[in-house]
């Protein structure tokens, strides 16, 4: 049997939630953007009448202001969207138990089973909106389609609050005409090469010679081969299963520039503190450490370093993330943003093969004060325990990145790339 | 101007888990009694900016809606 998929986005999702609990802000251009004081300043949503300004999720908030000189901007509020998302997957899960989020304004659901008692894709969608609407008072786009990759396609074919079907007989007319840059996974890097093809819309991609695809652009080239002729057999991943975590990251823009390698210190200590608290609360240890430094022209690079041992420990992260730093920053420019990220990663209670050159001890006596800053901070708070070096500037060291992780929209990734 | 006013309201929470409110409390003390509700569902408040669990309220033979969103209740203000 053919599999019915959906792919729910909900629209302009931040801003939407905004202006549901603020009537004033319909009808005038805002967006939702971070932190102006403190230069996390780009634009993570934005509402139709701001859309009419051109402006862009993912640019730097005066950017946008220069377009629309009017706009107001407000700062986001995570746990209030985390909780209308919750609410929505609720809407969902009555219609089906296979949804598998995509970011926390997306998800596909898998109603093939669900048809029989619900009606078909179309009608289930139709529902979906409706409930979305009437119960939370924003607006979602759904796109029904026989894969997951149409089915995102879908959704985005026609916004805002609106149904998109693509089945076998209608995707030559539908999906065919599309920019390929429309494709899930076919970024900025592989339209410029696909231009370069003369391969221009999704139809020129599926109708391209395979062999020729894969020999330019590898076994990528047959993914997108594949998602482009609708043969993408994906399943949606069920409700309870979470997808694995590759890596754990932190990374933070600095209240003022950093010009010194006291500053760097500082910030890292905060940074690999978050991330090893990260890593030890899903039990995980990490091999390889990234580092990620941006200067105040934004130019940015990432160096990243092996490790001896598989870590949890803070001062280990930190001391190979300064290495890194040390090895790679000459502040020819200050720096602007750094980021530390922990990947390779293993469950933590497997077996670690000792060395006769490493001091065990102290490792088992950092890892007990690792866990009890952790639970100093989760009975008193984050700012109860401090090390020493953070009250040299507690301008620069007054973020908690664990508690305050910031939760960006799919659309700023995609703006990313 | 229309909007969102939040009100005190006196609650029954019955054994089976059920909310029923009973008495909304003005802000100068005047107590409205709750005659009937004829509906309990999730809905959103366009005119009063607000999504939770909506009560419509018959008091003193005029239907009006209120509001529980987490643990706060509110009404809309009129136009």
């Amino acid at each position: 049997m053919e599999r019915v998929i959906l792919h729910c986005d909900l629209n302009s999702f931040y801003a939407s939630v905004e202006c549901l609990y603020n009537p004033s802000l319909r009808n005038v251009p805002m967006a939702v953007g971070g932190d102006i004081e403190k230069r996390h300043g780009i634009i993570l949503a934005k509402n139709q009448p701001a859309k009419k300004y051109d402006i862009k999720t993912g640019e730097a908030i005066w950017q946008a202001m220069s377009k629309c000189p009017g706009l107001i901007v407000v700062p986001p509020r995570f746990s209030l969207y985390m909780r209308f998302s919750q609410k929505v997957r609720d809407i969902f899960s009555r219609y089906t138990d296979r949804i598998e989020s995509f970011g926390i304004d997306e998800a596909w659901l898998d109603v093939t089973g669900s048809v029989h008692l619900f009606g078909d894709g179309k009608k289930i969608a139709d529902e979906i909106r409706q409930t979305i609407r009437q119960e939370l008072g924003i607006t979602a786009s759904v796109g029904v389609s026989f894969n997951k990759v149409f089915a995102k396609l879908g959704s985005d074919y026609k916004k805002p609050d609106a149904t998109t079907v693509i089945t076998r007989e209608n995707m030559k007319d539908i999906v065919f005409p599309l920019p390929v840059s429309d494709l899930l996974y076919v970024g900025y890097a592989t339209t410029k090469k696909l231009h370069r093809y003369g391969i221009y819309t999704i139809g020129d991609l599926a109708n391209a010679d395979l062999a020729f695809l894969k020999r330019r652009l590898g076994k990528w080239g047959e993914y997108i081969w594949i998602f482009a002729n609708g043969e993408e057999h994906s399943p949606v991943l069920p409700q309870l299963y979470e997808p694995y975590v590759k890596s754990i990251g932190n990374s933070t823009t600095a209240p003022r520039d950093l010009t010194t390698w006291q500053d760097i210190g500082i910030i890292t200590h905060v940074l690999a503190e978050s991330v090893a608290a990260r890593l030890r609360d899903h039990q995980f240890k990490c091999s390889t450490v990234t580092v990620y430094v941006r200067d105040n022209e934004l130019e940015h690079f990432t160096r990243q370093c092996k490790l001896e041992y598989p870590t949890d420990i803070s001062r280990e992260i930190a001391q190979s993330a300064m290495r890194l730093f040390r090895e790679n920053i000459d502040f020819s420019k200050p720096l602007r943003s750094i980021g530390i990220k922990a990947s390779d990663l293993s469950v933590g209670s497997s077996a670690v093969q000792l060395s006769f050159f490493t001091d065990q001890a102290l490792r088992e006596r950092e890892s007990a004060i690792d866990k009890a800053f952790d639970q100093v901070r989760q009975r008193f708070g984050f700012y109860r325990i401090q090390r020493g070096c953070m009250k040299s500037d507690t301008l620069l060291s007054g973020f908690n990145p664990k508690g305050e992780h910031v939760i960006f929209p799919e659309g700023y990734f995609k703006a990313g790339e | 101007m229309a909007g969102k006013m939040y009100v005190d309201v006196i609650v029954h929470h019955q054994a089976d888990g059920k909310i029923k409110p009973l008495v909304i409390i003005w802000k100068n003390g005047v107590k409205y009694a709750i005659d009937k509700v004829t509906q309990v569902t999730l809905a959103a408040s366009l005119k009063a900016g607000g999504a939770g669990v909506r009560y419509t309220c018959i008091i003193q033979g005029v239907s009006r809606y209120l509001f529980l969103e987490d643990d706060r209740w509110f009404i809309e203000k009129g136009d």
